[in-house]
């Protein structure tokens, strides 16, 4: 894509009249991801229409589409010569869209062992709040030109610009998998998914709930069976185990779907996501919690106040997100710290000098 | 050693100014200044912390780049956190640039040393503090060598996998300052994929912290921007890494093949049947024969190119692998297959992959080193482009590829006490940087920007993109102090230095996207 594409006017000259009259402008994408993040405000600015596929090499592991791209056509595409987007982005409906996927910055449960959405960005086109079309970062996997901006996008929400096109590393789909389940404690679970990952074994997602580990190991045939035999558990049967692994990627599953209708019958209650480091012991936190990512990651539904829940995950070193709820006063993400909040603030201004793209949705007043 | 074009550029550099009026008056200021850096320094330095006397700085005049030199005013060596803070302080103050430094093993200049600035030395910070076997993390100072980590976790089974071919000297600061690769980060990632949390201090002095002993932090993805930034945001002390579980076997296929271009294919046809090698490096033939003369290690001087490809894993994983990748290997056309049979013959493979500068150092006076990256397909093109140049410049060139990630070394040999072949080698070496950005690729895919890359900066970025860097430089550094003049030229540098913009629709190919 090139700033001179003529599909691009459109958008730029919305840019330049929205500084003009010091106008906000909310990005959207398929809304998939509405309910996350600080509430959107400002006019809304459907990107959805610069759609497709512009460039895909299996061979170079590269896929370039732009935002408006279906994350689900993009998918199937890829699917197609066997490969995909390691990081099981959650989708969250079917509207969701790439430009959305790289804004939101979610991965999905195998997010400890292949990386993020960000580890996946290999180059951006964007249009600033100024209306320029930049593009950084390219199609290759090794590019050291420059600060790394295409990567700075993932999990921006929009703040800094319209993620106009995105080119993402992918990968070969693994020839085999195999689901293990487990019966143990919190406690036990973080112990044995930690001691697990220090050995060369082909572990790729994990969760915990309820009294019960399920681990997902994938890889090469050879690597997968020689695995199961050392692990031992019971092996959960295939299609009931992608059902599984998909209601966790999707949160449709029975922990995520109690956690919304608790959210919905009650205004007090939150769902939280912490991330903390792999191995902090079970939190003394009340209600009960979803454990993934080998531990990295742990959801709460609970009414319990925002303050507690930061205050745990501040303590060992993590950070509490308010994922979904009503009652977002008490900010959606933990409050930065200085000098960071300072950075934040002046990259905004380096990016969108106007604050035209994504008011507040990130930090209130960036 | 550091062959690269040194001599004739670097006496250029280091002649004595004529004893003019505006000479005199420039010398005089800098003494000035410099008297009031080290009074300033020394409240809170202790002596033995702060050099300037000319003979005292001149072992920080360059780094791995030795063609650019220049003497620092002064040298701070801090030991302690307070104390880098402290300087870092000052020169906020007093408005002194700052040009933070490891090893100095860098390949493109960036901790070239700033005539009215002070270099900032970190050699001192150089203690691992912790390896968490369960966490699978270390948490080291930035002068711990890259090696040294791997070699510390050892005992545990695992090992940090970034590997640049400098590993044994260089530092995990200058890795992130770089986001440096290694042979391996096809499979395993950058710098950037492998680092947790970076601990450091603002041109302010005042302590930060990037990315978070968990998966993500909150806010921006700030360390995105700080890893690969060349010391221009922040001065890194503290670094947590992520370790792995050390493969339990590797093995290693050298294939030949008698035509580059069937190889570039072999690269595709590995890639497309969905195998991910640990490695997967290239050497043309004057590179091999280069090589063979150096370690003997019995590569096929036949083969118009030489594949190496490594399998890592599970025995029961790397003798499935190894199969398929000799399949491809034998149907993409390879005249000649050999499978490393045990851990020595292994090595005895990669020895000439390994050894490929040193090799060139034998074969000629001095060479210049290139750093682009192309996708993977336009190999075959960038080879028969490079073969033309040679030609047109009258100058010999050897090529080891990082095949598995595209990013090419290409090694122009030249003498540099013959000006003209230096001049002809400089313009060798833009011609392949500009070829690589039309063939979609990048100027530099591992040895960074620098000084070296400036004018390289032009081609691959517009007016605006640069400007948008720069912007993103002030939001960190406001003054402007952190490591100044590297990587993004000015519009001034890019008009001055005659670089044309090719992308965007200026180019041949307008058709393909590239951005």
């Amino acid at each position: 894509m090139t700033p001179t594409d003529p599909a691009l006017q459109p958008l730029i000259d919305r840019v330049h009249a929205a500084r003009a009259a010091n106008a906000q402008l909310n990005i959207l994408g398929g809304g998939s991801k509405a309910f996350y993040g600080e509430a959107a405000s400002g006019e809304p600015f459907d990107v959805t229409g610069l759609s497709g596929i512009s460039c895909y090499e299996p061979t170079e592991l590269v896929i370039t589409a732009r935002c408006g791209t279906p994350l689900a056509e993009l998918e199937a595409t890829l699917a197609q010569k066997n490969q995909c987007l390691p990081f099981e982005p959650p989708h969250f409906g079917g509207a969701s869209t790439v430009g959305g996927m790289v804004a939101a910055g979610l991965a999905g449960p195998a997010r400890a062992s292949v990386g993020s959405v960000r580890d996946y960005v290999l180059g951006a086109t964007m249009l600033n709040g100024r209306g320029e079309v930049l593009s950084f970062g390219g199609q290759v996997m090794k590019n050291v030109a420059g600060y790394d901006v295409s990567r700075l996008l993932a999990g921006s929400l929009g703040t800094l610009g319209v993620i106009l096109e995105v080119s993402l590393k992918v990968l070969p789909i693994a020839a085999a998998s195999a689901t293990l389940r487990f019966e143990m404690g919190q406690a036990a679970a973080l112990q044995q998914l930690n001691a697990w990952a220090g050995q060369p074994l082909p572990l790729n997602a994990s969760a915990w709930w309820n009294g019960a580990l399920v681990v997902r190991l994938l890889g090469a045939a050879a690597a997968v069976n020689a695995a199961v035999t050392t692990l031992g558990g019971e092996m959960i049967e295939r299609s009931l185990a992608a059902g599984f692994w998909h209601g966790l990627r999707e949160h449709t599953d029975e922990f995520f779907a109690t956690a919304r209708d608790a959210v919905n019958a009650d205004g007090d209650a939150r769902l939280w996501r912490l991330s903390v480091p792999q191995t902090a012991s079970p939190l003394p936190l009340p209600d009960e919690q979803l454990l993934e990512w080998g531990g990295a990651q742990r959801w709460i539904c609970s009414t319990a106040s925002p303050d507690r829940m930061r205050d745990a995950a501040d303590k060992v070193g993590g950070h509490a997100t308010l994922f979904n709820g009503h009652d977002k006063s008490a900010g959606v993400f933990a409050p930065l710290k200085s000098p960071l909040d300072r950075i934040h603030r002046e990259l905004k201004k380096a990016f969108d000098p106007n604050a035209v793209f994504n008011p507040g949705r990130l930090y209130p007043g960036l | 050693m550091n062959a690269i074009w040194q001599t004739e550029q670097a006496e250029r550099l280091e002649s004595v100014p004529p004893n003019t009026a505006a000479n005199v008056d420039e010398r005089h200021a800098r003494n000035t200044r410099q008297s009031q850096i080290v009074s300033a320094l020394s409240q809170s330095l202790p002596q033995r912390a702060l050099l300037w006397q000319r003979e005292d700085v001149a072992p920080y005049e360059c780094d791995g780049l030795t063609a650019y030199r220049e003497h620092p005013l002064v040298v701070a060596l801090p030991e302690t956190d307070e104390q880098v803070a402290a300087v870092l302080r000052t020169c906020f103050r007093l408005n002194v640039p700052v040009v933070a430094r490891g090893a100095g093993t860098g390949l493109s200049g960036g901790a070239l040393p700033h005539r009215m600035g002070v270099t900032l030395s970190l050699a001192k910070f150089n203690r691992i503090l912790a390896i968490d076997p369960l966490a699978r993390t270390a948490l080291v100072q930035c002068g711990v060598r890259n090696l040294a980590i791997s070699e510390a976790a050892a005992p545990h089974g695992l090992y940090y996998a970034p590997d640049p071919s400098s590993q044994i000297a260089c530092t995990i600061g200058g890795n992130v300052a770089e986001n440096s690769g290694g042979v391996h980060c096809l499979k395993y990632g950058l710098t950037l994929h492998n680092v947790l949390r970076v601990k450091g201090y603002t041109i302010e002095g005042e302590p930060v912290e990037f990315g978070s002993d968990a998966l993500d932090a909150q806010g921006l993805d700030l360390m995105t921007l700080l890893i690969g930034s060349e010391g221009m945001l922040a001065v890194t002390t503290e670094v947590s890494v992520r370790l792995i579980p050390k493969p339990r076997l590797a093995r290693c296929i050298m294939a030949s093949f008698d035509d580059v271009r069937k190889a570039g294919d072999a690269v595709a046809s590995i890639i497309g049947a969905g195998i991910i090698p640990a490695g997967l490096e290239m050497m043309d033939k004057p590179m091999t024969a280069a090589v063979e003369d150096f370690v003997h290690a019995g590569y096929d001087l036949d083969a118009a190119a030489i594949l190496l490809c490594e399998s890592d894993g599970t025995p029961e994983e790397v003798e499935e692998e190894i199969g398929r990748m000799e399949a491809v290997l034998m149907g993409a056309g390879a005249t000649r297959l050999e499978i490393s049979q045990d851990e020595a013959q292994r090595l005895k493979f990669w020895s000439g992959r390994k050894n490929a500068f040193p090799a060139s150092g034998r074969i000629s006076p001095d060479y210049m080193c290139m750093d682009s990256t192309i996708p993977r397909k336009r190999l075959a093109d960038i080879l028969i482009a490079i073969a033309d140049m040679e030609r047109k410049y009258g100058l010999r060139c050897c090529n080891v590829f990082h095949a598995g990630d595209g990013n090419l070394h290409p090694l122009i040999l030249f003498d540099a006490n013959d000006p003209d072949e230096l001049h002809r080698c400089e313009l060798f070496g833009a011609d392949i940087l500009e070829t690589s950005v039309r063939l979609g690729g990048t100027v530099t895919g591992e040895h960074g920007v620098g000084i070296e890359k400036l004018g390289s900066m032009c081609v691959q970025f517009s007016p605006e993109e640069r400007e948008q860097m720069f912007a993103v430089k002030r939001a960190f550094d406001v003054k402007g102090l952190l490591n100044p003049g590297k990587v993004i030229p000015t519009l001034q540098r890019c008009a001055e230095g005659g670089k044309m913009h090719v992308r965007k629709g200026l180019l041949p190919f307008a058709d393909i996207s590239r951005f």
